[in-house]
Formats: structure tokens, sequence, C-alpha cells
């Protein structure tokens, strides 16, 4: 991701007198920014009433709630490899954008938030709409700063952008006040071109790659574990070059889904806690085990006293707080996963895992016989999650982005989607966001309008962002929306079914009729409840020109399987 | 096993780094038993010294959090025999103990402790020194009536070699 050179359409003299709230604006277009997502509000109106006079060069979403700015945004970012950008007024504005900014802070998705601040002569006094914002969003950004002096606009802004794309990206946040939206500034633009405090991607150590490579020329039973570090550093076909030469099996945690075509002969699937039964099992037999920008988060590992304890540890790995932080690393390659996948690649020798591969085949057959065939091709009377994927599939070719909210439905079109090409799966991953899949799938169909964006939500947390079908009926949006209903709360009830003696706590929804609510924002919908209806439906949807609502009434206590219990073994994988 | 460790962090010049600094600290519960904030010997670049006790691994950890931080240039960690480290103390105490028959005085003598400033009604003692040995004067002055203490945090030099102006300047040139 690199700063794109300043061709703003107006225009400007290399300086130029303007306002602060002007500057903003330039900033933006200085950054190659096209779109951004946001909501207005007092304190920053100078910066709405500068975006006024760029709507042609500066596309403003207006979402229905900050939150939905934040995640439309990070939506944008995941599916486009840009930086997604939102903005919101002080007080309750911005501190409706924490959620989002912890989301992509833990996901580590490149975003700027500007919130407007009121005037520096009140900083402090409880002014309306005050809050902390600096305060409040520091545990959960990359970098934050406030602008007390218009002058200040275009460096903060062009740093912001600089430590939100470098790196491991992540959310910064640029506080602005509002006398400093108003004050006059010289505007001239540089982009930011690195400080010594901050070393975006640690320098390839080549003796830690020839030792990776030794490590992995002799091993039997290898195993590579990838996450979103190789999408982010845009190493797909690197990775690919990788693992085929050494014959690699390969898993993916949620984070790097996509990554590598689901197809894909080394594909052995996902790691974790809902994930496949053979790489989970196969963590604890392999005698390598290849981490390639992921972070061994616990969803993944389940007990690390437990885990992988008999095989050799390589990390690839951009940030030096990643290793060793969850699992100790017999060899550590800190650097760009691109760089470092390249080469190893030149090291690593020609090889087929054949009789080990087998071995994931033989578990992938048990786990199919198990539960992937009754899920997909369900023999009981009500529709699974899993048929509803499968059928998505079938009309999409695997070419959809899915955006996922979190819970059962996740978990399931995690496991059953199925893409062929990279940054076509979005999810809340280290967070969990309930209500993040609907804004997200408005930033990310706005990112790739080209592209079928089929948005799957539980019935609960559709109601938590469902006032973003406001956004969809004002820029008419074309995302399909697929709310698989099972009128619980779907996750939360399967662990009180498992671990809590079926004690239903505040998890069943009685939701109201969500076709006539859609109906209201003129969204075309169907509500599906038998199984000869789906395909059809689904294709319908697809076929539609424009925003589509599908909802699926799913059986109401179908479990997501595998399994890892919390705090078990990740070979204590449940198949039921 | 848990030790006292002394770890330094090198940072720009930034409103709001102490902040997310300590951040680092409270969000995985660790107390934080001093700090102190200064300038270090090169120009614009800030330290802050603070001691925790904690595991190493911990520790080691904590520090990588630190360095992750956009404006840390640098943290390392060390042991107390690894370090210089001092603390100054002040103590108020009534004048008029110091005149009575001279065994305060003799406290204050034998502490080799300082006499900032005399007042007709209080006097202002001054003792640098580790934590254990301010607390002695503390302890020994006590009967007499302290009527204000305040006690630094710890300020700490490294005893290994590697100077801040060669890590900056690895840093500037990478």
């Amino acid at each position: 991701m690199e700063a794109v050179e300043y061709k703003s359409k107006q225009k400007m003299k290399p300086e130029q007198q303007m306002n602060g709230a002007q500057a903003v604006v330039h900033s933006l277009l200085a950054e190659g920014v096209d779109l951004i997502f946001g909501y207005p509000g007092g304190a920053i109106m100078p910066v709405y009433d500068a975006l006024y006079d760029y709507e042609k060069e500066l596309n403003h979403i207006l979402v229905r709630h900050e939150q939905g700015a934040t995640h439309a945004a990070q939506g944008y970012a995941r599916a486009s490899g840009k930086v997604g950008v939102c903005i919101a007024t002080s007080g309750p504005g911005a501190t409706n954008l924490i959620t989002g900014i912890a989301d992509a802070q833990i996901d580590s998705t490149p975003m700027v938030c500007i919130t407007g601040q009121v005037a520096s002569s009140l900083l402090g006094t409880d002014a309306f709409q005050e809050t902390d914002v600096i305060g409040i969003s520091m545990p959960v950004t990359k970098w934050n700063y406030q602008v007390t002096r218009a002058s200040e606009i275009p460096g903060a802004l062009a740093k912001a952008f600089y430590i939100a794309r470098t790196g491991k990206p992540g959310p910064v946040l640029v506080d602005i006040t509002k006398d400093a939206q108003f004050e006059m500034l010289e505007f001239s633009y540089k982009p930011f071109k690195g400080m010594r405090s901050y070393v975006t991607c640690p320098t390839l150590n080549l003796s830690k790659v020839q030792q990776a490579a030794e490590i992995i020329n002799s091993a039997k039973r290898p195993l590579v574990l990838f996450g979103q570090g190789v999408i982010l550093s845009g190493a797909e076909s690197q990775f690919q070059n990788f693992i085929e030469k050494a014959g690699l099996p390969s898993a993916w945690t949620i984070m790097g889904l996509s990554a590598l075509d689901s197809d894909h002969y080394l594909n052995v699937g996902m790691l974790g806690m809902h994930g496949n039964y053979a790489p989970n099992k196969l963590t604890n037999e392999c005698d390598v085990l290849i981490a390639v920008g992921m972070r061994f988060d616990d969803r993944v590992t389940g007990d690390l006293s437990r885990y992988a304890k008999q095989a050799k540890v390589i990390h690839l790995e951009i940030d030096p707080a990643e290793v060793d932080k969850n699992v100790k690393a017999d060899v550590a390659v800190l650097g760009d996963a691109k760089e470092a996948l390249v080469a190893l690649g030149q090291l690593v020798e020609r090889k087929e895992h054949q009789e080990w591969l087998q071995e994931f085949r033989e578990l992938e057959f048990e786990e199919y016989s198990e539960v992937i065939k009754e899920e997909l091709n369900p023999s009981q009377e009500q529709l699974t999650m899993g048929e509803v994927i499968r059928s998505v599939n079938d009309h999409t070719e695997g070419k959809a982005i899915v955006v996922t909210d979190v819970g059962q439905h996740q978990m399931v079109s995690c496991r059953y989607a199925k893409f062929k090409q990279s940054r076509s799966l979005i999810t809340s991953g280290g967070l969990g966001t309930m209500g993040f899949c609907l804004p997200a799938a408005i930033g990310a169909k706005f990112a790739k309008p080209n592209r079928e964006v089929v948005a799957v939500i539980g019935d609960g947390g559709f109601q938590m962002t469902i006032q973003e079908l406001g956004t969809i009926f004002q820029t008419k949006i074309p995302v399909k929306i697929v709310v698989l209903n099972n009128e619980f709360l779907g996750m939360v009830r399967q662990w009180q079914e498992l671990f809590f003696d079926k004690r239903y706590a505040s998890t069943t929804m009685v939701n109201p009729d969500f076709q006539k609510i859609v109906e209201g924002y003129d969204i075309k919908s169907k509500k599906v409840t038998e199984r000869e209806q789906l395909n059809g439906a689904v294709e319908e949807m697809l076929d539609f020109e424009g925003a589509y609502f599908l909802e699926v009434k799913v059986g109401k206590e179908n479990n997501v399987f595998p399994m890892i219990p919390t705090g078990a073994s990740v070979s204590e994988i449940r198949l039921k | 096993m848990k030790k006292k460790y002394t770890i330094s962090v090198f940072t720009e010049d930034m409103v709001g780094l102490l902040n997310r600094v300590t951040i680092v600290f409270t969000r995985r519960k660790i107390n934080i038993e001093s700090i102190a904030a200064s300038d270090s010997e090169v120009k614009d670049i800030h330290r802050y010294t603070i001691v925790v006790t904690e595991t190493e691994e911990t520790v080691k950890k904590v520090t990588l959090q630190l360095e992750k931080q956009v404006e840390v240039i640098k943290a390392v960690y060390h042991l107390d025999d690894e370090v210089i480290y001092q603390e100054i103390a002040l103590f108020k105490v009534p004048t008029s103990i110091l005149l009575q028959g001279g065994e305060a005085e003799h406290i204050v003598r034998s502490h080799h402790a300082r006499v900032l400033s005399v007042e007709t009604q209080f006097t202002v003692i001054e003792k640098t020194g580790h934590k254990d040995e301010t607390q002695k004067l503390f302890n020994e002055l006590e009967p007499f009536g302290i009527l204000e203490f305040v006690r630094s945090g710890r300020v700490a030099i490294t005893k290994p070699m590697r100077t801040l102006t060669s890590i900056v300047n690895e840093l500037e040139n990478a």
C-alpha cells in the first residue's frame, strides 16, 4: 500500500490559503481517498461544509450510526487493501466509533478515523458533546493525535495514513478541534516518510530463513498455518509457490481464509474451535509447524500447554511482539511475509508428503461422514445453515465476497463457503463484533462494485446494526443480505446446551417480521421456510440487480460441529 | 519467579505518550511501583524509568508491547544488579526537633542527609539512596514528627555499555 501522489482535480497552487476543514479534505484527496463513511454533527460541521464542494472527488456515505461507519470503512479496507476512512463528530459520535476501532485494531485493518472536537479553548470544561476521545481510544488505536492548530492538519493526516497502512496495519484516530477547522493555514501536503521510533517492517534475517528452510527440508510431517499476514502483504502467490514446492499441507485461520483457493490440493482446511477435524487433530502430530502471518489466537490453539508440543515451530511474523507471545518459536523469521516467503521458497527442497497428506484425507473423510454430509445435504426436515451456504457457493461459483457477522452462521460460512480469490471473506475475527456484517458488506460493495457481495448474518447480529438498511436505501448499494434465522442467539445457545445444562438464559429471540422492515426500505425480499424454495430464492437474489434480502428459517437448535471445548486441546476436537 | 525489574523506555517527545505507555501495564494488571520521566542524553528523546515486580517472561513481553507503540524508540529491562539506581526523598520536619538536644540532628548526619532549607517553623531534609535507605531515615525521624514526606520514582543508569546514541543511529540509518 503506497502513498498516492497528490493529484487533486482542483487547480491548486502548491501553497494555498484555506481553512483547516478544507485542509482535511485536501489531505484526504492527497492520500488518494475517494470514499469516506461518516455522520455529521456540531463539532465536525466545518469539515462537512468543506466536503460539500467536493462531492464528486470525495464521495461521502452517510451511515445511520457511527459504528456503521467504522465497520463500513473496515469492509472497504478489507476488500480493497486500501485505508478505510470514517468521520464523526465529537462526544457520542466519537464514542460510537470505539467498537469498530477496537475491531480494526485486533484484526489489523488499516483505518483512519477523523473526529471533530470542541474548540480548544473549551477542552476540559465538560462542554457540550465534549469527550476525551484521545484517552478513550488510546488502548484500541495504533496511534492517535489531537489537532488544535490548523497548521498541524496536513502533517497529522499524512502521518495517520502512513501509520495506518504500513507495518502491521491498524486504526488511527485524529481528533480535530473546531477552532482548528476554522483557522486559516497555508496548505501544502508532504507524504509522511517514516520516523526512527517506528520500524514498519523488520529486516529479513537470512540466517533465520536458512535455519527455517533446513528444518522444513528435514521435516516428515510438516504443517503450515496461515493467517491474514499472507493477505496483508499481498503474498498469496508467493505463499502458494512455497507450499507447492515443499509439498506442505496448509490450514488457515479465519482471518487467512481466501488467501489460498478453497479447492487447492494442499488446502487442508480451517483451524480452531469450529475448524476442520484434520488440521486440528494433526497439529498435535506434525513434526514441524510453520506459522505464516498468524498470531496463535486462543480460538486457534485451544489449551496452549497441550498445543503442538511435539513440533518444531517456525514463525513468519512482521510484529516482534507476536513472537513467543503465545507459542514459543524455535525459529522466528521476522519481516514481511512476501519477502520471507520468496526467500524461503528458494531454499526449500521440492517435496511431496503424500503419506502425510493422506492422513489429512482420512480424517477429512471421517469429518465428512460424521458432520459435513448431513450439514450440506441434510436428512432432517429443518433447513441447515450449511446448505444455505452450499447453495450460495453453487450459484456464485466461489467468486463472491462473503461478509459474515458473528456466531454460528459465521463459523458455518467460514467452514463451507468456497473461495477462488483473496480478500473474499470479511469477518470480525479477533473481537467477534456482532453487528459487523451489514455495514461491512456495504463498505465491501463500495470497494468492489463489480463483485457480488453476500452478507450472511444471524437474526441477532442483524438487529444490532439493522439501521444500516437506511444506508442501503439511500445509496442503492446492491448488497445481498442473507439472514439465517434460528430465533436464537445460536452460538450462546449452543454453549448453554453443551456446558450450562440447557439453561437458555436470554438467548431466545422473539423477532419482528423482517420482511416488513426491509419493505419499508424498499428492499426486495423473500423468506424461505422449505428446502425446495432455497435454490430458487438464492438464484433470484443473485440475479436481482439491486439490494436483496433473503431470510432463511433454519433449524432452531442446530449446533456447529466439530468443536474444541474451551480448555481442551486441539487434538480433543469433538465431531459431535 | 517474580523479581524486581527496572524498565527503561526511550521515546519521542509526544503529548499523551505517558498514557499510552502506562496502558500497556494496566491492561495486563501489572502494578507500576514507581515511574520517573525525564530527558535523556540525546536531544528530544525522553526516557521513562518504570519499576515492576514480575516474571522475566512477562517483563519481556511488556517491553515488546512498549516498543510496538509508534513513538517508543526502545524499551529495555534490567534486574537491580544490572543498573545503578537512586531515589530521592524529601522530609519536612519541625525546625524545633533539630534544636532539642541534637538527637535528630545526629540521625540526619549519620544518614549523610542534606539540609536543603531552614525556616523558622520547618526544615527540609534531602536524602538520596535506595528505598531501604530513605525508608530507614523515615523510620528514625518519624518519632520526632514528620510534617511532610515525598519520595521520587527510581531513576536508573544501566551498566551495559550500548549507548542510546548508537541505538538511535541504527534506527535512523535503517
